[in-house]
């Protein structure tokens, strides 16, 4: 199982109250699944996200992450898992402005200590595969909202990660591009990615083929999509070649 | 992460808010720029001071004939023949760790074969090389029976030497001063500029008798054995201020002046007018000091506020690369890197611009500056140790943000 989250439970203290934003959740996730997160605003999809990447830890409850207690590493330790065994994806996609899209791309790859020559080459590669090879020098000020969200789905991809996850990844775009960017996440599965997205948009969660339904801080549904092939057949016809 | 790319970053970021980090810039520029400028002119003060010593001999007093004011008007220092050869003879016999040699001064034409140039005429006695402490560079000194029996054999300065023989050897030629024959007998090694700046090798040295019998003449002194100066030397070890006191107190004796009455001599410690000029330049150092500090604080204090500023607005970068894998020494060697790299530039702006204030200072005032590399070293470590002590807080400010709140920052 690549993760097995149990009885997770985050609470954030304000002040004299408690804010619960999860209540005990459970879920495995094996590898090579597409998972959507959905579920009402401050139901807690965030959080369970923010601890799936290793970004925050749990208040009680356990995470393993490809076997391993992950919520017992150090903080090195655990900058070095999100580096190698994670891939973000933001909303706001997160470029660095001013900044070429391939040197964007290759910023994980700084920190891995990747030399610079197969740094460059591996971003190259990255891009190429999202389709922006011609982009590569181009800053994210130069590129549309959907190529910005590719750039940065390039950048998740290029340490070779364990998983995707992405937390809205479509929420700033418009609803045909949000369509090419889960096109793009769709193909990534169909080539054995793992992916776990958040969204609203039941366009948007019809690409993927497990939903898991948030509400006050649990999973209250977890099911296959029956929709997923229809989403497939919906991708054929929206997205040109 | 390695420093050339942190190197990168910081140089990216600095350039996207070029004005910002210039006007961060501007106090480390300035501050280093005045530590340079500091340390040129408090060097080149003492250089100064230590070639006029070298020049006019240590421990030296000068004795002027003439008292400094009379009944309220200045008279011309010189002019009032109160000083004589036996007032130098006393204070030699009287005065144990003194040394005094009287002298004559004038102008003369001295010609040599072809050759001739307008020079000073000093007449004087053998003690006058010990006491500015001047060697010879050729020939030999005054003999006793050429003082006594006043000789027409004379000392020349290196530019005399120059002038008249070129490259010819003097010593032994005979030169004429006012058309009197004399006999070179030695040349004097190179003095350089006085404290006024005069040149001193621009001299003739003559036994003071034939001075006063030959060249300078009696009509320019009434009085048989007056003299215009004196200059004593007070011997190695011994306190100029004493001995010029005890010397004071010997010519008031010698000269019947009342207790209470003026002078009628001016007696000047040369040490002191040269201790006077080095006390202004390190007056002028110990300013450029206090600005330097002050400039340097306040510039370590605007690097800090704008690294601090700069983490709030790029704290969402700071949780994307946290979240992209960067440890904590990585965000706080980021930050760290431009601080030092906003102060490193700003100090080598500095060192620039303060060698060009040096040079400056040099030319217009006319000021000696010295340009030391230890100068431009220390400075550069200056401007390197503020960026490290004044970027540290808002770097660890950014290395300890907590990843998932620094991505939701708005
Ligand atoms: N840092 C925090 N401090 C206090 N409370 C927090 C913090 N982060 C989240 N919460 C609270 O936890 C709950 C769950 O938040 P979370 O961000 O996970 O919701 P979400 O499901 O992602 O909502 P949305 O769809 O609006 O993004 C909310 O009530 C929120 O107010
Ligand atoms: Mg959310």
């Amino acid at each position: 199982m690549l993760i097995e989250a149990r009885e997770l439970v985050k609470i954030y203290a304000m002040g004299e109250a408690e804010v619960r934003a999860l209540a005990g959740v459970s879920a495995d996730i094996a590898a090579g699944e597409f998972i959507a997160v959905m579920g009402p605003s401050g139901s807690g999809k965030s959080t369970f996200m923010n601890l799936l990447g290793c970004l925050d830890r749990q208040t009680s409850g356990e995470y393993l992450l490809a076997g391993e207690r992950v919520s017992q590493l150090g903080p090195d330790r655990l900058a070095r898992v999100r580096n190698r065994q994670i891939g973000f994806v933001f909303q706001h996609f997160n470029l660095l402005a001013r900044t070429p899209a391939v040197e964007n791309v290759e910023l994980p790859l700084v920190y891995a200590g990747v030399p610079g020559k197969q740094r460059r080459d591996r971003a190259m590669a990255m891009l190429a595969r999202v389709g922006l090879a011609e982009r590569a020098h181009h800053q994210p000020a130069q590129l549309s909202g959907g190529q910005q969200q590719r750039v940065a789905i390039a950048r998740a991809l290029v340490t070779e990660p364990l998983l995707i996850l992405a937390d809205e990844p479509t929420g700033a775009l418009d609803s045909r591009t949000s369509l090419e960017i889960m096109a793009l996440f769709q193909e990534l599965n169909r080539q054995g990615m793992t992916v776990v997205l958040v969204t609203h948009e039941n366009d948007v969660a019809r690409f993927a083929r497990r939903i898991l339904r948030f509400r006050d801080g649990r999973i209250v549904r977890d099911e296959p999509n029956a929709a997923a092939d229809a989403a497939r057949a919906l991708r054929a016809e929206a997205v040109p070649a | 992460m390695n420093i050339g790319a942190l190197l990168r970053i910081a140089l990216r970021a600095l350039a996207i808010n070029k004005l910002r980090s210039a006007l961060t810039m501007l106090g480390i520029v300035i501050g280093v720029g005045a530590v340079i400028v500091m340390i040129g002119v408090g060097a080149g003060a003492q250089k100064r001071v230590e070639e006029q010593i070298r020049a006019l001999g240590s421990n030296l007093l000068l004795i002027m004939s003439g008292a400094r004011t009379q009944g309220g008007v200045r008279l011309a220092l010189g002019s009032g023949q109160t000083l004589s050869e036996d007032d130098a003879l006393a204070i030699n016999r009287e005065i144990p760790e003194a040394l005094a040699a009287p002298a004559l001064r004038g102008g003369a034409q001295v010609i040599w074969g072809n050759a001739n140039w307008s020079t000073q005429i000093y007449g004087t006695t053998p003690e006058y090389l010990v006491v500015r402490e001047w060697q010879l560079a050729a020939g030999r000194a005054f003999e006793p029976a050429e003082m006594s029996g006043a000789g027409k054999v004379c000392l020349i300065g290196a530019t005399v030497a120059r002038q008249l023989f070129g490259s010819a050897d003097p010593v032994d030629q005979v030169i004429r001063i006012k058309r009197v024959p004399f006999t070179v007998i030695g040349v004097l090694e190179t003095k350089g500029q006085s404290l006024m700046g005069t040149d001193q090798d621009d001299v003739i040295i003559v036994p003071i008798s034939t001075a006063r019998a030959r060249v300078l003449g009696s009509a320019t002194q009434a009085k048989q054995r007056a003299v215009a100066t004196i200059w004593v030397k007070a011997a190695e070890g011994y306190d100029t201020k004493v001995v010029e006191e005890q010397v004071r107190a010997l010519l008031r004796q010698r000269h019947r002046l009342q207790p209470g009455s003026d002078d009628d001599f001016s007696l000047r410690n040369l040490q002191e007018v040269m201790s006077a000029q080095e006390a202004s330049s390190r007056v002028l150092a110990l300013l450029l000091a206090a600005v330097a500090s002050v400039s340097l604080l306040v510039g370590g204090i605007g690097i800090m506020n704008i690294m601090l500023v700069s983490v709030t607005e790029r704290t969402r970068e700071i949780g994307l690369r946290m979240a992209l894998g960067a440890r904590t020494r990585d965000i706080l060697g980021q930050f760290l890197v431009e601080a030092v790299t906003l102060s490193l530039i700003g100090g080598l702006i500095g060192v620039g611009l303060g060698l060009a204030a040096s040079v400056a200072i040099g030319s217009f005032l006319g000021w000696r500056v010295l340009l030391a590399p230890e100068a431009v070293g220390l400075a550069v470590s200056f401007a390197f140790v503020i960026g490290v002590f004044f970027g540290f807080y808002p770097a660890r400010k950014a290395a300890r943000l907590n990843p998932v709140e620094a991505l939701r920052f708005e």
